[in-house]
């Protein structure tokens, strides 16, 4: 009798196994059912025209780019590029391009391509987003101002050669990896209505679209990786709605859905979805926005460094990050996220002091506080409950807040006309770290992105040493230092860098966890496994 | 009958100019824009060169008067512009989004007919019964219950509990997908008409020529339907009317959870993100179908009772 039962023990622990490799083997075939979480419809799916993440998630499985982002790796990485060969001045690139990337209609991927696309995107009369990447390439400018009607530094060398030349010293992976930059064919977008039956080079060919519900792909047979894609079908369905994508979750008619802070810990505490979620730090820092130029009772108290430190130690931030973004979100020390290859795990975030603070308040000449009004959106993360949170910390060393809320739609514009005392928003600060600091760059304009009208000499000697540096680890150390200084100078409050959160059914394989945008997933590699209710 | 037609219609234009003039001037006034709202998710995509770019384009520069007036030529030609996030003709934006409304209106008001009506008649017929204190909390329930917590419950009960229907989406547009929908936007129409049948009919109930009618021992099915109904009915349909043409407006919560693509929840996003034309041409759509529906409650009037006349 024990014999047999171990036997059985045996035998269930062999079909275990055996299940177990079964299910790590990508199976082909299947549905894939994503969700587009961010809007109740998607913009465009004619890429040069939407820079939108909720875009992004069907533009990324349609389209490509010349480089794409390797999650694994946490890095760029060339995806339309076989290799590339840069010039001693570090502004040619010469890249050789794939001869086996083929469109949807049939018909084979050029260098054509590349310089039609990059183009149409400088086309002025189009006003297309991504004029700000491709404005990198020398001669691109005098596309847009239509001085030119070609792009001076890109040159075909054949049909799978391109010559790129630069107008700055940066690397262009940073700038064309994102999917507002896809390469497109020229005869199918020349039809017009193009995004309406979108042609591309990625693994899934567009089939349907219901605006306002979803869009369906199908797999793309002569996709340029061999045996990718896994899945014969790819839909992404609209749910803004977190509470019904949450019950259409639990009821298996979705195979992924993000989770917002309350959701998140729910998840995490049940014992049959806690298996399915994904995490990732993503690259976004959260924080406090203090305008140093604004006046407050004859003072420009923003200005003095002590007056920022101070703030930064009187909110206690784990106790937000704990109670109310329910632990979704990784505390910030800094402005570059935990991704960025220039990002001193070393440092140390503002310890909870409102003794120090106080006395740091006093020292700059504010002994009794000061009152200031702080722009705000009701967002539940970054918004108005944090805002709430930080009144109460903030009054007991003596600063008083006066919350302004807006929506979130305004802040940006508030922020660029310097309409503001301080605000709180999410800021984008990945992957280029380079690009992320250029915000503290003195000569970089308030309309641009320094919200704070930070000045300071010691940085800029930095940035500009990072920006001429042609070494990546040099570069990286200069703009470690210079993000170490921002630290110390404390231009804002540090509050956190999203963890982004995505649920996913245990019968869906290979998801990414995408530090750049957790929604935007290589879909070639995500597979599922028989137990997909999708038969 | 044309007359009428003719004199409604011509009303109908101050009220559409009013409305188009409102929301041009509340969208001109509202701080952001779209383009601001490009940057609202911290992407920061927009650099100033390209917002100056696309501001012009869009005319977003040009004096609040002349973008009126403009405007307002356009739209009565049909062109509502283009919209700025899709870069496509708002007319193609809405005709896209038109028929799954429709059908979404259409199923409430069935639902909230064939439920609501029969519901208030019975009430009303034995009232102070249990049916009538059934049927009416029954009414004030629907009334009170907020559309988005309604439409949980349902999709909880009948997708993940019962597993009889899907929780959400438009699937190939069939019943299967309209009901959870259309049954969470047609219980608040539904209640109110049973409540407005149940007084209507009391009060039809107690009228003389009721009264006469069954002192002549007219059997009571007859002066129910003969009657009562008839002359209720200019109530109902009032209510029906009034109702109905509110829907497309009142759906907006209720597309937005179930992921159904209608105008309502194209008209959420246009505004999130500052579409200017988008809004303006979901605006004027839901504006253009209360009115038309009005219109033609109004002819139904005439048919109806044949002593209303307007002057």
């Amino acid at each position: 009798m024990r014999k047999l039962g171990l036997a059985a023990a045996a035998l269930a622990l062999f079909v275990g196994a055996a299940a177990e490799a079964q299910q790590q083997t990508p199976r082909r075939g299947g549905t894939i059912r994503m969700t587009g979480p961010y809007a109740a419809s998607f913009g465009s799916l004619d890429p040069h025209a939407t820079p939108r993440a909720q875009d992004d998630i069907v533009n990324k499985a349609i389209h490509r780019t010349l480089y794409n982002w390797d999650s694994a790796a946490n890095k760029l990485v060339p995806e339309l590029i076989v290799s590339q060969t840069v010039s001693a001045d570090g502004l040619t690139y010469t890249l050789k391009l794939r001869s086996d990337a083929f469109f949807h209609n049939g018909r084979k991927f050029t260098a054509d391509d590349v310089i039609w696309s990059f183009t149409r995107i400088m086309d002025g009369s189009k006003g297309f987003a991504a004029a700000r990447y491709v404005r990198i390439i020398k001669g691109a400018v005098d596309v847009e101002k239509g001085t030119a009607k070609e792009i001076a530094g890109l040159k075909k060398i054949d049909d799978h050669t391109l010559e790129m030349t630069l107008s700055e010293l940066v690397d262009p992976a940073f700038y064309f990896f994102h999917g507002s930059t896809a390469i497109l064919p020229k005869e199918e977008v020349e039809k017009g209505n193009f995004a309406a039956a979108p042609v591309g080079l990625g693994p899934f060919i567009f089939k349907e679209h219901i605006p306002g519900s979803r869009v369906v792909a199908t797999r793309f047979d002569k996709f340029y990786k061999p045996g990718k894609p896994y899945a014969d079908t790819l839909v992404v369905q609209i749910m803004a709605e977190a509470a019904a994508r949450d019950l259409a979750f639990r009821n298996k008619e979705i195979d992924t859905s993000i989770l917002g802070p309350a959701q998140y810990q729910i998840y995490l505490a049940d014992p049959q979805l806690k298996n399915g979620v994904l995490e990732v730090a993503e690259m976004f820092t959260r924080a406090l926005t203090l305008n140093h130029d604004a006046v407050i009772g004859g003072k420009k108290p923003f200005a003095d460094k002590r007056v920022r430190q101070a703030i930064n130690h009187a909110i206690d931030t784990d106790l937000i990050i704990k109670r109310l973004a329910k632990d979704k979100a990784y505390r910030a020390t800094s402005w570059l996220p935990l991704s960025s290859p220039a990002y001193d795990k070393a440092l140390k975030p503002y310890a909870f002091d409102p003794e120090k603070a106080k006395k740091l308040l006093a020292d700059a000449g504010y002994p009794n506080g000061f009152e200031f009004e702080l722009t705000t959106s009701r967002n539940e993360s970054w918004g108005l409950p944090i805002v709430e949170a930080m009144q109460q910390m903030l009054a007991r060393v003596g600063i008083k807040i006066t919350p302004k809320i807006v929506e979130v739609t305004v802040l940006t514009e508030i922020a660029q006309k310097g309409d503001h005392q301080a605000y709180i928003g999410s800021n984008l600060t990945g992957p280029d770290s380079s690009a992320t600091l250029r915000c503290y760059y003195s000569k970089t304009p308030r309309t641009a992105c320094n919200y704070t009208g930070f000045k300071n000499d010691a940085f800029d000697k930095l940035f500009e040493a990072a920006g001429q540096e042609k070494d990546p680890a040099k570069r990286n150390d200069l703009l470690r230092q210079a993000n170490n200084l921002l630290y110390d100078e404390a231009p804002v409050w540090f509050f956190n860098y999203n963890k982004a959160v995505m649920a996913f059914q245990p019968w869906i394989h290979g998801l990414q966890a995408n530090p750049t945008e957790i929604t935007h997933q290589y879909v070639e590699d995500i597979w599922v496994d028989e137990r997909s209710p999708v038969k | 009958m044309l007359t009428v037609l003719v004199r409604r219609l011509l009303n109908v234009v101050p009220t559409l100019v009013a409305v188009i003039a409102l929301v041009f001037l509340l969208f001109s006034v509202l701080p952001g824009s779209f383009i601001s709202g490009m940057n609202e998710d911290g992407r920061g995509l927009v650099d100033p060169a390209v917002m100056e770019r696309m501001r012009k384009e869009m005319g977003l520069d040009d004096p609040l008067h002349e973008r009126f007036a403009k405007y307002i030529a356009k739209t009565f030609v049909g062109d509502f512009g283009v919209s700025f996030r899709t870069r496509e003709p708002v007319t193609k934006l809405i005709g896209d989004r038109l028929w799954p409304s429709l059908k979404l209106v259409l199923a409430s008001m069935l639902f909230a007919i064939v439920i609501g009506v029969p519901l208030g008649f019975i009430a009303a017929l034995k009232p102070g019964s249990v049916t009538d204190t059934t049927s009416m909390v029954v009414a004030i329930s629907g009334l009170s219950l907020p559309k988005f917590w309604l439409g949980l419950m349902l999709m909880y009960l009948f997708a993940l509990q019962l597993k009889i229907l899907p929780s959400f989406g438009y699937g190939d547009g069939g019943l299967t997908h309209l009901t959870l929908p259309a049954i969470a936007l047609g219980v608040s129409p539904m209640a109110l008409l049973a409540r407005t049948t149940r007084a209507a009919v009391l009060e039809v109930l107690n009228a003389d020529f009721v009264r006469t009618a069954r002192s002549k021992g007219m059997s009571e099915p007859r002066v129910v339907t003969w009657h009562v109904m008839r002359n209720a009915l200019v109530l109902v349909i009032t209510t029906i009317g009034l109702q109905f043409g509110s829907l497309m407006g009142q759906a907006v919560v209720v597309e937005k959870l179930f992921a159904w693509p209608g105008v309502g929840s194209l008209l959420v996003d246009s505004v999130f993100q500052r579409d200017i034309p988008a809004v303006q041409g979901c605006i004027l759509l839901i504006v253009l179908f209360f009115l038309a529906i009005n219109t033609l409650i109004d002819l139904a009037y005439v048919t109806i009772d044949p002593r209303i006349r307007y002057a």
